[in-house]
């Protein structure tokens, strides 16, 4: 059973690092192996589900690789089967499945053939460790993979303009949501003082005791979950990306937006039910969003005049109401409602360019003029809002960037008078000293001690805000990207019982790919000078650099392939559970320089090529 | 309409009709996708000949409007572009230079690559020195309410207010709401009630008048895709079903205030206009540039790359005319469209009976009406599109036959629908798509040829008395007009005698699934429809009795014997469906079936010969086989190319079949019959002319700019593309319409113009093309090429700017060729002309 259960999470795995190796002109081998890996998983999964039912059906759970471990702390893979998996999995596999076959004709000829099967296989593993994981630790690398994966597909017209601007868009909620997990980790941590597996956490008396004397870190804990939740199903207040991540081609955007990554939210609510079933106000939270999410979603979806966003709205209603089921408990149903709605949302993408010659027939023979809908019997002056307010999408894309990205960005400008030799001549000193303190803390002033983690941590936050902000200097951007996690680390490193081999690790994940990615950048400012107020897109003249480059900036910002990841949660587990301030503070610079190496990538190797005239809008 | 273009900027002067006018003329001109008709994309600069047009329309608009130096180099390096052509070309267009150092430049010398053009470098300021994104604050939304303006039935619920246009319904709810459009208070009341007048918004938002004309070119020309669809419908009403009315104005005036609205928001309202930001006067949109060297290399190359090819054609017709004319009694006589995806198939229809003849029409054939099918709504009209017709003809039996899509239904869009809908119809969906990737075949989704006109319905014809009419339009054709029709369509094509028992009149149209521009692979001579019903009424009037008493009166004899039997042709799947064949005789009806068979086999051939261009189709195995391969890819939700159709096309012959009967053409020709011994007075001539220049032309400049800037005059890659509003597709949520062909369609094409091909004496010819201004402009600024070949003579003349000059051709051998099949299944490339054995 265990073995099978890992073949479930290797076969996708090992389709994605063949599918790398194939020639990119080789159509038919690519489109093949990826029908294959996924014809082949599910197999194994009918196969294992036919054992796992016959013993009864009850949840197993692997507790298996170690990634890394000392006597302080350990990151263990650990993955769970049982009826959420099951349906999760299951419809994904289909799905996918049969987009691939799709994909396979729809695709043919296409620039970037190959990526696009990459992306999907890279996307399926992903969705699969997040659907198989035991822990929080496991289910945060397929969730950085989703996210890595999304952003590469919606970005697929890598030359446009708006979809690498919409891909950088989507990036960033998810940016957000990704926090919240993280957060949840941190104090989880805390809470249990181990990487506690989902099968512990439905042990209703484990749960309930550590939540009766630490009633508010279960409701912290619940309120990032479900911000990470309302994060990725495209739920208020976060609602607007949905329609905007339609940027792909059609089969893409059917498993993405209208089918599997927006159901993931839902996913981890179910998968966490067990923590916050008693925590009545949390339920009656999630059930608000949810329902408030459908009211808001179906009025936008009435107004659209485009099939995409249509389908889009329509969906993120339905994922509202699957809210809703899941707060008042009601599992089974939720599953069902999920893989429905699924199944109904990819179809009407992939057949939605039908719609024209379909529905200009049905008009010819059953022209109504102006069919009445119930608005019409509202007071003009309600309808007219009504109106006005779904076709603004309840400003809700207005909101995201007036509350948030405005004011860092704000923020960030103020520092226009930073540039390299500033930069350094400031942070060298500031460093060595820090440094020279966390060694000799036995010298420290206690109330300085106290502070000394803080301060860095602020240091951090502004060095990561002007990273986010610079406009002109793109080697400045990333020095200071780098920058921002040695800070992050000294600030950390001030806190007591630690080990520098902690650090260690998460810098030699950071100092490494920043080194490279400086050199690769200062290569190609000597032919030309990438500022970063426009795109470049070199990814059609230098593709291999760019992938390269994709690499670099993968590791630097803490995504599972560099030890930086592995770090980024064990530098939170060393943030004391009363050190708020500073996990918000490490959280906010965690969530700016994910962005503002995203950010480089996409303005230097993607977007319309440099020096050409192009339709910004096309 | 002529422009003077020079000085537009320093008159002065702005006068905002004026300035709309000449945006609606530059913008592009294609209708919904409904309606979706080929023409040229650069029509407004049709009044300039061919290559200074190219380059303005570079200059000021920033359309890559030919191919690369690189690309022409690399067709050059595969042999697509002949070297002796070549060599001919540069002495032509440098004469007495030196030529062996010009081949060096035009194939060694780097020259640099264009400059940023002139539309958008006064606006860019507000981004440049002002630092506001206005595109990007005020696309989305104005997209938005464009789109719920004028959808045609997606959204469930429509655009609340819509009697008195555009900008009153949007002001009209601006009235009465408790929310905006505008954040600010001040544009808002602006809008309400206050002075909204172009002009004066201009005068806040750029400060100096001479910029004010050149500002809304750069804006409109931000998103031209929305702004044509607008200018479209302004000038063509009823090119949506549900009407809309809006204009140009409208369009504007909102924007600018929205723009405003963003300015103002950003920097208060005593900002300083866009006038005061500039740091640098823009270049003058329309500047008077010479050819520079890159220019001139350019044009060499198209020119090689065209008549690399033409010079073989011409080379074969040549040879042609020793041939004997066939011998008299054909077995059956057939009159197809002039569409060049036609041509092959009467290739192998000759092929395979050759004492057949076939003739090439519009397949329109002369007869212009409105239709109305049992229960529709509306008329559909079925004839080139500037034609307006005082007909209509309706379906008087059956039943329309709509079957319906549960998966379609706004239902499952609702809030209660949908989370009824997902949980059961959702299930269904998943075991429908599986079924359909696995097995495809005809669902209510795809768009099919078929469904145009129910088979057995009777048509109304015949105009039989006074009361028969209905909308101004008139039920049916009186015998005379019927007869006048037949009459001129037969001596256009040169049948007036020695008619076969059977006389097929085979009209197209095609089956297509997923597929927004599903009109374009219809029959551009019935306006984007199946051919269908032109067929049949056609056919009706020749079978009339009293049609044919009062033909032979004009020296038409059609025997009693001979009956004309209509059909259609189905290009995507290559099927035919005949209609009327129960009202034939018993002898005819034997004839009949032996000649289904003919077109039967034929069919599976051409599909065979169309495979070869599909790399993911096996071409080695039976036509029969391929044939089901093809008929199944025309119902496949996951085919972007159900056929390719136009792609490739280069050729349009008018003259005998027996010209290019045994000519190998690659279905690159358009064909239209004409027999000049029966048209001294050139009046066949000229009406032939009249439409083809403008159609195949149309067609062929479709292709060819949508080939050379696919991101800006074609529509782009098919696969990201979002409908908006049944009438056009976008990328994305966001995105502007996207006119022009998509990739899919033209990735094949080699961009060439059409070469026109006219048997006849070349005095009349020259006299007949100078007859209508509109026509002989085509020819004169060489939008498309013109040769004509003298029958008597065998001579050529190419028809430049000077006249008709005396063409020699290059080429001295064509190939001949006696089995094809091997040929389909071996090459995927454009193929040479062939002399068929």
């Amino acid at each position: 059973m265990e073995n099978l259960m890992l073949l479930l999470i290797g076969i996708p795995l090992i389709g994605f690092a063949l599918s790398l190796l194939v020639a990119e002109r080789n159509e038919g081998l690519l489109s093949k192996l990826a029908f294959g890996t996924l014809v082949s998983q599910l197999l194994v999964l009918l196969l294992f589900l036919g054992l796992w039912m016959a013993n009864g059906a009850s949840p197993l759970n692997i507790k298996e690789l170690s990634l890394y471990a000392d006597d302080q702390y350990t990151f263990l893979l650990d993955f769970l089967f049982d009826r959420i998996a099951a349906v999760y999995l299951f419809t994904g596999g289909f799905i996918v499945m049969l987009v691939t076959l799709y994909s396979r004709y729809y695709l043919h000829r296409e620039q970037g053939y190959k990526r696009f099967f990459n992306t999907v296989l890279f996307f399926y593993s992903g969705y699969t460790m997040v659907v198989l994981a035991g822990n929080f630790e496991t289910l945060f690398i397929g969730w950085e993979m989703l996210g890595i994966a999304s952003f590469l597909l919606i970005a697929f017209y890598r030359d446009r303009y708006l979809p690498v601007k919409n891909a950088i868009k989507v990036f960033s909620v998810y940016r957000i949501g990704d926090v919240g997990l993280l957060l949840a980790m941190w104090m989880s941590h805390h809470l249990w003082h181990e990487n506690i597996t989902f099968l512990k956490l439905s042990q209703y008396d484990v749960v309930h005791h550590q939540l009766e004397s630490h009633s508010w870190i279960g409701v912290f804990i619940s309120l990032m979950l479900l911000l990470t939740a309302a994060a990725k199903s495209a739920q208020l207040p976060f609602s607007s990306w949905l329609p905007r991540a339609m940027e792909g081609p059609t089969p893409s955007s059917a498993i993405f937006y209208g089918s599997l990554s927006v159901h993931i939210g839902a996913f981890l609510l179910m998968r966490t039910w067990h923590f916050w079933e008693h925590q009545t106000s949390i339920r009656v939270l999630i059930a608000v969003v949810g329902i408030t999410t459908s009211l808001v979603a179906s009025s936008i979806a009435r107004v659209q005049s485009s099939v995409k966003t249509q389908v889009a709205y329509s969906s993120m209603a339905q994922i509202g109401l699957i809210f809703v089921e899941i707060a008042l408990g009601l599992e089974l149903l939720a599953l069902v409602h999920f893989a429905g709605n699924a199944f109904l949302r990819t179809y009407q993408l992939l057949v939605s360019p039908s719609v024209v010659s379909y529905l200009i027939r049905d008009q010819f023979y059953h022209f109504e003029a102006r069919r009445k809908t119930w608005e019409d019997y509202l007071p003009k002056k309600l309808d007219y809002a009504l109106y006005m307010l779904s076709i603004q999408e309840w400003k809700l894309e207005g909101l995201m960037y007036r509350s948030w990205w405005n004011p860092m960005k704000r923020l960030g400008r103020r520092l226009q008078s930073w540039n390299v030799r500033r930069v350094l001549l400031v942070f060298v000193p500031v460093y060595a000293i820090g440094l020279l303190l966390s060694v000799n803390r036995e010298f420290i002033p206690e109330f300085l001690h106290q502070n000394l983690p803080l301060l860095y941590s602020i240091f951090a936050v502004l060095v990561v805000m002007k990273a986010f902000a610079e406009r002109r200097d793109t080697l400045l951007a990333w020095m200071l990207v780098v920058l921002n996690h040695c800070l992050i680390a000294l600030a950390i490193s001030f806190n007591e019982h630690f080990s520098s081999s902690h650090i260690y690790l998460y810098l030699s994940g950071i100092l490494i790919p920043g080194a490279a990615g400086w050199w690769l950048l200062q290569r190609i400012k000597r032919k030309e000078n990438p500022g970063l107020d426009h795109f470049h897109g070199y990814a059609a003249r230098y593709p291999r650099m760019a992938f390269v480059f994709l690499l670099l900036c993968l590791s630097l910002s803490g995504f599972p392939i560099s030890p930086t990841f592995v770090g980024e949660d064990l530098i939170f587990s060393h943030i004391r559970s009363n050190q708020a301030l500073i996990a918000g503070l490490s959280a906010l610079s965690f969530i700016l320089n994910g962005l503002a190496v995203i950010r480089i990538y996409a303005r230097v190797f993607m977007g319309p090529r440099a020096g050409r005239f192009y339709y910004r809008s096309a | 309409m002529k422009l003077n273009s020079s000085n537009h900027a320093s008159l002065g002067a702005f006068d905002d009709e004026k300035t709309l006018q000449e945006l609606r003329h530059y913008l592009p001109a294609q209708a919904p996708l409904k309606d979706f008709i080929h023409h040229n994309t650069l029509h407004a600069f049709q009044d300039k000949s061919f290559f200074a047009a190219l380059r303005m329309a570079s200059d000021s608009l920033g359309y890559d409007t030919q191919l690369s130096i690189r690309e022409f180099r690399k067709l050059y390096q595969q042999g697509k572009i002949r070297e002796d052509i070549l060599r001919n070309q540069v002495r032509k267009n440098f004469p007495g230079a030196d030529s062996v150092r010009w081949m060096h430049n035009m194939l060694e010398k780097s020259y640099p690559e264009k400059a940023f053009p002139a539309i958008g470098q006064l606006r860019m300021h507000w981004k440049k020195s002002a630092g506001i994104d206005l595109n990007s604050m005020v696309h989305p939304i104005l997209f938005r309410l464009l789109c719920s303006y004028l959808d045609q039935g997606i959204a469930i619920r429509a655009f609340p207010a819509h009697e008195k246009g555009f900008l009153a319904s949007v002001r009209q709810m601006e009235r009465n709401s408790y929310v905006s459009f505008f954040q600010t208070k001040e544009i808002r009341q602006r809008f309400v009630d206050g002075d909204i007048q172009i002009s004066s918004l201009l005068q806040q938002l750029v400060g100096e008048e001479r910029w004010f004309e050149r500002y809304l070119f750069d804006q409109q020309f931000a998103h031209p895709g929305w702004s044509g669809m607008v200018a479209t419908i302004e000038s063509h009403p009823h090119t949506l079903l549900d009407l809309r009315k809006i204009n140009l104005h409208d369009l504007v005036c909102l924007e600018l205030l929205l723009e405003l609205d963003a300015v103002v928001a950003k920097f208060g309202s005593h900002f300083k206009p866009l006038a005061q930001h500039l740091s640098q006067e823009p270049e003058p949109l329309w500047p008077d540039t010479q050819p520079e060297e890159r220019d001139l290399v350019l044009m060499c190359f198209q020119e090689a790359l065209e008549w690399s090819y033409f010079d073989e054609v011409l080379a074969g017709m040549q040879q042609q005319l020793k041939r004997q004319e066939p011998q008299q009694g054909a077995s059956f006589q057939a009159l197809f469209c002039i569409d060049d995806r036609e041509c092959s198939l009467r290739r192998h229809v000759e092929q395979l009976d050759p004492h057949c003849v076939t003739y090439g029409t519009p397949g329109f054939f002369g007869v212009e009406f409105y239709f109305q099918p049992q229960g529709g709504k509306f008329y559909t009209k079925l004839c080139p599109a500037p034609m307006k017709p005082n007909y209509l003809i309706k379906e008087t039996t059956g039943k329309p036959e709509l079957k319906r899509d549960a998966h379609f239904t706004k239902r499952t869009h609702g809030l209660l629908g949908g989370w009824l809908i997902s949980q059961t119809l959702g299930f269904w969906a998943a075991l429908r798509l599986f079924w359909n990737i696995l097995r495809p075949g005809l669902s209510p989704a795809t768009a099919s040829s078929l469904r145009h006109m129910n088979e057995v319905a009777e048509l109304s014809v015949e105009h039989l008395d006074k009361s028969m009419r209905e909308n101004g339009l008139q039920i049916g054709f009186t015998v005379a007009e019927m007869c006048q029709r037949v009459e001129q369509l037969l001596k256009s094509i040169g049948l007036v005698k020695e008619f076969a028992p059977l006389v097929y009149v085979v009209g197209h149209g095609a089956s297509s699934v997923n597929n927004p521009h599903y009109s374009a692979y219809d029959c551009g001579a019935c306006s984007g429809r199946p051919g269908s019903v032109n067929a049949r009424v056609f056919s009706f009037m020749a079978n009339h009795p009293e049609v044919r008493k009062q033909l032979s009166g004009r020296g038409i004899h059609i025997p009693e014997t001979t009956r004309f039997i209509s059909a259609l042709h189905d290009t995507t799947r290559d099927d035919i469906v005949f209609y009327d064949e129960s009202g034939l005789p018993n002898s005819h009806l034997k004839l009949h079936l032996k000649n289904a068979d003919v077109f039967l086999e034929a069919l599976d051939r051409n599909a065979k010969e169309r495979s070869r261009r599909l790399e993911l189709v096996e071409s080695k195995i039976s036509p029969e086989a391929i044939h089901e391969k093809m008929r199944r890819r025309s119902v496949s939700l996951f085919e972007p190319r159900p056929e390719l159709n136009h792609a490739t096309n280069a050729l349009c012959v008018v003259g005998r079949r027996a010209l290019s009967r045994h000519l190998f053409l690659d279905r690159r020709s358009f064909l239209n019959s004409y027999d000049y011994r029966l048209d001294a007075s050139g009046d066949a001539l000229y009406g032939i002319l009249k439409a083809v220049a403008p159609v195949c032309g149309g067609i062929n400049l479709e292709y060819y700019f949508s080939r050379v800037d696919n991101a800006k005059l074609g529509a782009g890659s098919k696969l990201p593309h979002n409908v908006m509003g049944l009438i056009g597709v976008a990328n994305g949520a966001d995105g502007d319409l996207r006119p022009g062909l998509p990739a899919q369609m033209i990735e094949v094409h080699d961009p060439l113009r059409l070469l026109i091909v006219v048997e006849a004496p070349v005095s009349r010819v020259s006299e007949v093309i100078q007859r209508d201004a509109a026509t002989h402009e085509w020819f004169h600024n060489a939008w498309v090429h013109l040769v004509v070949l003298e029958p008597e003579t065998g001579s050529l003349f190419r028809y430049t700017e000077a006249g008709f000059e005396s063409y020699k051709v290059i080429t001295t051998q064509v190939a001949s060729l006696s089995q094809m099949e091997a040929l389909f299944e071996q090459v995927k490339d454009n193929l040479p002309v062939y002399q068929i054995l």
